[in-house]
């Protein structure tokens, strides 16, 4: 019956790129990207890199709920670190590497998201926002008194000595890695956004009564984003443990992924795949530079007042502004 | 007395006086995001800015830090109100105040915080109160009088703040355009006044509450986060747009949480007290006290 009345809608604009084409487009742009740093070599340039690629599939992830279907999360840094203690947990239990690891880091977040969208998604307004701040909250606590991760002393993971797949250094390798997740981050969100779940989720955005009577399934759709959202966002916090080689909780819940994950979308522009692109490399970039020549109380000060001066002059973000003002 | 049972008997009574202190930081946040239906998630901000503050000038003067934070009140109250012209001017006149009006709240709390961590740095400041070494004992019961004064004075300005809301015309506008703000046009009442007026309250209450925070314990810049959650779950717990129904969530919350804390470990107490929130969310959205929509 849904199905039906979905297929009704208007289909796109015929002249575009079609889901194949852009996947490969992407697949192409990770793979220079990946020889751009290769040819560098340096180790700082696979650390910034990674620290900007992270924000990237964090930023793109979170777009894909609250940019979309307009639910905000404040939580970000809670699945952002389920991700990161998955590695910890599995990577201690099981021995696997970091590869097996992003895979359960997902499945992980799936399942948090899922279970946070089955308690809250039948409400509607600011309900979501303040439950998954509380999600933050208890998630913290359970890992500070989780031994078996380090608790709040935190835990060390070292680096494997053999590099794999002919990599010049480990950090090359990680930063590979997240190249690929960055990619195939905007590649899914761009599929979602063209897709009939992406012209539901938009229009439960606009007038979620108004979608309701039309027949979307709304709460199906509210559901199947937070879990694709959610599982995103621990992917991103998967190689978190790799790349400081220690994790504690205070820093893995860290305001500062909160914020930037909701900045980062809000300064691009949330109804487009680009606009947590463009959001994420720009703010991070600024930051990481800030990070480097001022100090970083500053580059967190940077973050907020760029956020505020954006929603209040740009509400439709860097896209917005180019696009004109509707 | 059994030893448990005085125990749990001081879990009980310090949870009701630090539930006096939640009430105090919960019950601008009821003005604003229940009856004004502004989502202010930098009221925990406002307050640890008050206590700073509090701290700063106590540390100048030497007078009492309640004192101090009665006098900050209409200073804050001015910052309130103009936080709330910014808020309308962006946001709530263009009907984008969803996502964007909470991104611009997120964003000055964020500003607030690194702003004070820059000014006055990064390390706990405290400001002592002359009483804050005496407690009283009632039995087996001992109540301290650094927690027990700051919930007095709390409650105190509660029950005058509900009692302006009741009795006053402009307390009564105030709960009205909880209700319908369309209608208060048809009295000839500018509903953006009213709302700026309670929002600078809302604000001046926080005030009051960094005032109670800095006598009951040293507070850092980033001390407001912890009050996010347990803020907004008190109010929503409250039933939103009630003063009265705020006080009582307070108060279960601390006690809650400090028996939490007394038998289980304090590590554990923030996990139960969110935990009861979010069952609150799945099964009672309305609140515990409040009516179904």
């Amino acid at each position: 019956m849904s199905g039906a009345t979905l297929s009704a809608l208007p289909a796109a604009p015929p002249r575009r790129l079609g889901h194949a084409g852009f996947w490969l487009a992407t697949a192409v742009a990770a793979l220079l990207l990946i020889l751009a740093l290769r040819g560098l070599g340096s180790e700082y340039a696979y650390f910034a890199a990674t620290f900007v690629l992270q924000y990237v599939v964090l930023a793109t992830a979170w777009n894909i709920l609250g940019g979309y279907a307009g639910y905000v999360n404040f939580g970000a840094a809670a699945f952002f670190a389920a991700g990161a203690y998955t590695t910890v947990a599995i990577g201690k239990a099981l021995g696997l590497g970091l590869l097996p690891c992003i895979g359960f880091a997902a499945v992980v977040g799936g399942a948090l998201g899922l279970g946070t969208g089955v308690l809250t998604l039948r409400l509607r307004g600011a309900y979501f926002a303040i439950a998954t701040l509380c999600l933050a909250v208890v998630l913290q606590t359970l890992v500070v008194n989780w031994s078996y991760v380090g608790g709040s002393r935190g835990a060390y993971v070292l680096r494997p000595r053999e590099v794999p797949f002919g990599f010049d250094s480990y950090s090359g390798f990680l930063c590979a890695v997240l190249v690929v997740l960055a990619a195939a981050s905007v590649a899914v969100a761009r599929t979602i956004e063209k897709s009939r779940l992406g012209l539901g989720l938009a229009a439960l955005r606009d007038d979620e009564a108004a979608a309701e009577a039309a027949g979307v399934p709304t709460l199906r759709l509210k559901l199947v984003a937070t879990t694709i959202s959610g599982a995103m966002m621990a992917v991103a916090g998967a190689p978190l443990p790799y790349l400081g080689s220690y994790v504690e909780p205070n820093s893995a819940f860290g305001l500062a992924y909160a914020v930037n994950a909701i900045a980062m979308p809000l300064i691009g522009g949330t109804a487009s795949w680009a606009g947590p692109l463009i959001g994420a490399v720009l703010l991070a970039s600024l930051q990481q530079a800030a990070t480097v020549t001022i100090s970083s109380a500053a580059n967190l000060l940077i973050v907020g007042g760029v956020l505020v001066v954006f929603v209040c002059v740009a509400p439709h973000g860097i896209i917005g502004l180019f696009r004109g003002r509707r | 007395m059994d030893p448990d049972l005085a125990l749990l008997l001081n879990g009980i009574v310090s949870g009701l006086l630090l539930g006096g202190l939640y009430a105090a930081a919960a019950a601008g946040l009821s003005v604003s995001f229940g009856m004004l239906d502004v989502v202010n998630i930098a009221h925990p901000a406002f307050m640890v800015l008050g206590a700073l503050l509090v701290a700063l000038l106590w540390s100048a003067t030497g007078l009492d830090p309640l004192l101090l934070s009665l006098l900050l009140t209409p200073a804050f109250w001015l910052l309130g109100a103009a936080v709330y012209g910014v808020y309308h001017y962006f946001f709530e006149r263009r009907g984008d105040e969803a996502i964007q009006g909470l991104a611009f709240f997120f964003g000055v709390m964020f500003l607030i915080e690194v702003g004070l961590v820059l000014a006055v740095g990064p390390e706990q400041h405290f400001a002592d109160a002359a009483y804050a070494a005496t407690t009283w004992r009632l039995g087996e019961i001992d109540l301290p009088l650094r927690m027990l004064v700051p919930a007095a004075v709390a409650l105190a300005a509660i029950g005058g703040l509900a009692l302006f809301l009741r009795r006053s015309f402009t307390g009564r506008a105030i709960a009205a355009v909880a209700q319908d703000r369309e209608a208060l046009r048809l009295l000839a009442i500018n509903p953006v006044r009213i709302k700026r007026l309670a929002f600078g309250i809302s604000v001046a209450l926080a005030a009051l509450a960094g005032g109670a925070l800095v006598v009951v314990q040293p507070v850092d810049a980033w001390s407001g986060h912890v009050f996010i959650g347990r803020v907004f779950a008190i109010v929503i717990m409250g039933g939103l747009a009630s003063l009265g129904g705020c006080v009582l969530a307070a108060l279960a919350f601390g006690v809650v949480e400090n028996v939490t804390a007394t038998f289980y470990g304090p590590s554990w107490s923030p996990a139960v007290a969110f935990g009861c929130l979010l069952l609150v969310l799945a099964i009672r959205p309305q609140g515990l006290f409040g009516r179904a929509a």
